[in-house]
């Protein structure tokens, strides 16, 4: 049996009176990458922030290798092998993409309140940086403000900083959006073979696009209106027009290859 | 290496400073390595940490108070004694204040720190005995290292051993914080100030973080207050006042927030620039507005960033 990960067990998030999701449940093992589909507002961004423990849900739990997310809090969590990124792009602008990376990297080594070294000359942890950046192929940008890179160059060093933490599960709210599509296949690649050499055991991707999904997951999951709709591996997921049309509207007539 | 030999650079301005001016002007220069000292400290909170308090001038009071008491009421001389007592002071006012005010971020964190600067300034009136009230406490001449200069006249003593003292002070609380800024401590409070959110998730505490650094923050200003003190040889209320805290932020922005350099070269910008202006106009308070605003619009990276922007066209 392989083991399991994450666990959310019916979990209902509500704001105000309205329901973002309800009654969610599902387990994440160790080895999946699990796409999750879904009209916007359908609640993706909820269950990324539900399962990363920025939200408190309002029924249910979530559980990381066992044990609540609840209350922990956010480094805790991180440092413990639950990473995360935005669906918004969130890079330091003043910051060297060197710099960006090396920030979980000292996390990681229990050295963020290190006041009086400076962090250029941390040996240890520089080299950590370095390998972080090669595995994204960026170790030629380690000196560019981050402020100058562009879009695609943005998002994955936004990874990257959060992959410095060799999390087991890393969470991934929209890594290609707002990535022209002759680029997003690139970086789907490049951040997927980064997360295999670092050590990542599972990824759980909200994604748009299908060929996308079609090529790279290993597990579906729909949401619709809050509730999951479905859970299945994607060439089930694509053998069903109706699970699709829920979900995305038309079909593509090239995700199926 | 670039900050040593720019470093070396001010540390040679300073130490040539008494032999080319006199000592009049001398005098006027301690209370800029002062603040020097004291907005280091602010910079770390403000610049680097992107939390904004108008309420730092109740730490530069601890630190001048403290001076005051232990001088004059405890008959205690020693400044080294002094600095210490002033650091612990206020280093524990700012790890009670702190603990409440960083629960908020952007303009909450400024009215709370406004609101603990307002009652310190009113305790300060209050507690006569302990403070002196509105006339506060004259400082008597502390001992340096052990020696007294009793023999010495006070302008002697100030811009004397004094002064050296003072300009030692801040080096060394300088080079500290050259090393804090560049440190993972450092690089964690920027990155807490670019993005809360995104920086806990890489693993930082970021309440931890800006609390160490409204801690240090506060001592800094306890070091500048102690200094200041004893160069206007008094230790007064207004010190305090909240318009006092309003100066500190203003010079921090005219010499170049969140940039190491930025308070040196702010406390002396701003000396020179309130002199002159006082010199020329009765308006001075206008005028130091009106540049407070065109710095703001034209030259957001302040004095030192003009400095930088002219040396980098020059190279080319
Ligand atoms: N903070 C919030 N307050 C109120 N409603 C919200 C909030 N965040 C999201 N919603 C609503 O919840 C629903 C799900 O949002 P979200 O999880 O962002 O969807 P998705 O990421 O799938 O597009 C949307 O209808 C959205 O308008
Ligand atoms: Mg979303």
């Amino acid at each position: 049996m392989t083991e399991m990960l994450l666990r959310a067990l019916n979990i209902t998030k509500r704001y105000g009176a309205f329901t973002a999701l309800a009654g969610v449940s599902f387990d994440i093992s160790k080895g999946e990458v699990v796409a999750v589909v879904g009209p916007n507002g359908a609640g993706k961004t909820t269950l990324v922030n539900t399962l990363s423990g920025l939200f408190m849900p309002d029924e249910g739990g979530v559980m990381f290798e066992g044990r609540p997310v609840a209350g922990l809090g956010a480094s805790a969590l991180a440092l413990r092998g639950l990473a995360r990124s935005f669906q918004l792009v969130t890079i330091y602008p003043s910051f060297t993409v060197a710099e960006m990376i090396s920030v979980g990297a000292f996390a990681r080594a229990g050295q963020t309140f290190r006041l009086l070294r400076p962090s250029a000359t941390c040996r240890r942890e520089q080299a950590q940086v370095r390998e972080v950046a090669a595995a994204f192929g960026l170790e030629h940008r380690l000196e560019t403000t981050c402020s100058a890179l562009s879009q695609g160059e943005k998002k994955l060093v936004d990874i990257a900083s959060a992959l410095t933490l060799r999390p087991r599960l890393m969470l991934l709210d929209e890594p290609t959006s707002g990535i022209s599509s002759a680029d997003k296949d690139r970086i789907m690649e490049t951040l997927l073979a980064a997360a295999q050499r670092l050590g990542v055991e599972s990824l759980v991707l909200v994604e748009h696009d299908m060929e996308l999904i079609a090529r790279y997951a290993t597990r579906v999951i729909g949401l619709k209106a809050g509730s999951l709709v479905a859970d299945m591996p994607p060439d089930a997921f694509f053998r069903d027009p109706a699970v699709i049309e829920t979900l995305v509207g038309k079909v593509p007539h090239n995700a199926l290859g | 290496m670039k900050t040593i030999l720019a470093f070396l650079a001010v540390l040679a301005a300073f130490v040539a400073a008494p032999f080319a001016l006199g000592p009049y002007y001398t005098t006027l220069i301690i209370p800029i390595l002062a603040y020097a000292i004291a907005l280091t400290g602010l910079n770390l909170l403000f610049g680097y940490g992107g939390l904004l308090s108008f309420g730092h001038a109740m730490f530069l009071a601890i630190g001048a108070y403290a001076s005051a008491v232990m001088g004059a009421k405890l008959g205690v001389r020693a400044f080294e004694a002094q600095l210490i007592v002033a650091m612990l002071a206020s280093g524990t006012v700012a790890a009670l204040i702190g603990l409440l005010c960083l629960r908020y971020t952007t303009i909450f964190f400024s009215m709370l720190t406004l609101a603990f600067g307002m009652i310190f300034h009113s305790f300060l009136f209050k507690f006569y005995d302990l403070t002196g009230g509105e006339s506060g406490i004259s400082v008597p001449r502390p001992s340096l290292f052990g020696a007294s200069f009793a023999s010495m006249s006070k302008t002697a003593f100030l811009v004397g051993p004094f002064y050296w003292y003072a300009l030692g002070l801040f080096s060394v609380m300088f080079l500290l914080m050259a090393l804090i800024v560049s440190s993972p401590f450092g690089l964690a409070l920027k990155a807490g100030r670019d993005n809360e959110r995104k920086t806990s998730f890489l693993g930082v505490p970021v309440f931890k973080v800006r609390y160490v650094a409204f801690i240090l923050s506060g001592i800094y200003c306890a070091v500048g207050g102690a200094v200041l003190a004893v160069s206007i040889g008094a230790a007064d209320p207004e010190l305090s006042y909240w318009t006092q805290s309003g100066n500190m932020i203003f010079i921090i922005i005219l010499g170049g927030l969140g940039q190491l350099f930025g308070p040196i070269v702010g406390a002396v910008s701003f000396t020179l620039l309130q002199d002159t202006l006082m010199a020329n106009t009765e308006y001075w308070r206008f005028a130091l507005g009106a540049i407070l605003a065109l710095i703001i619009i034209f030259a957001p990276r302040g004095i030192l960033g003009l400095i930088t922007r002219a040396l980098e066209w020059r190279r080319r």
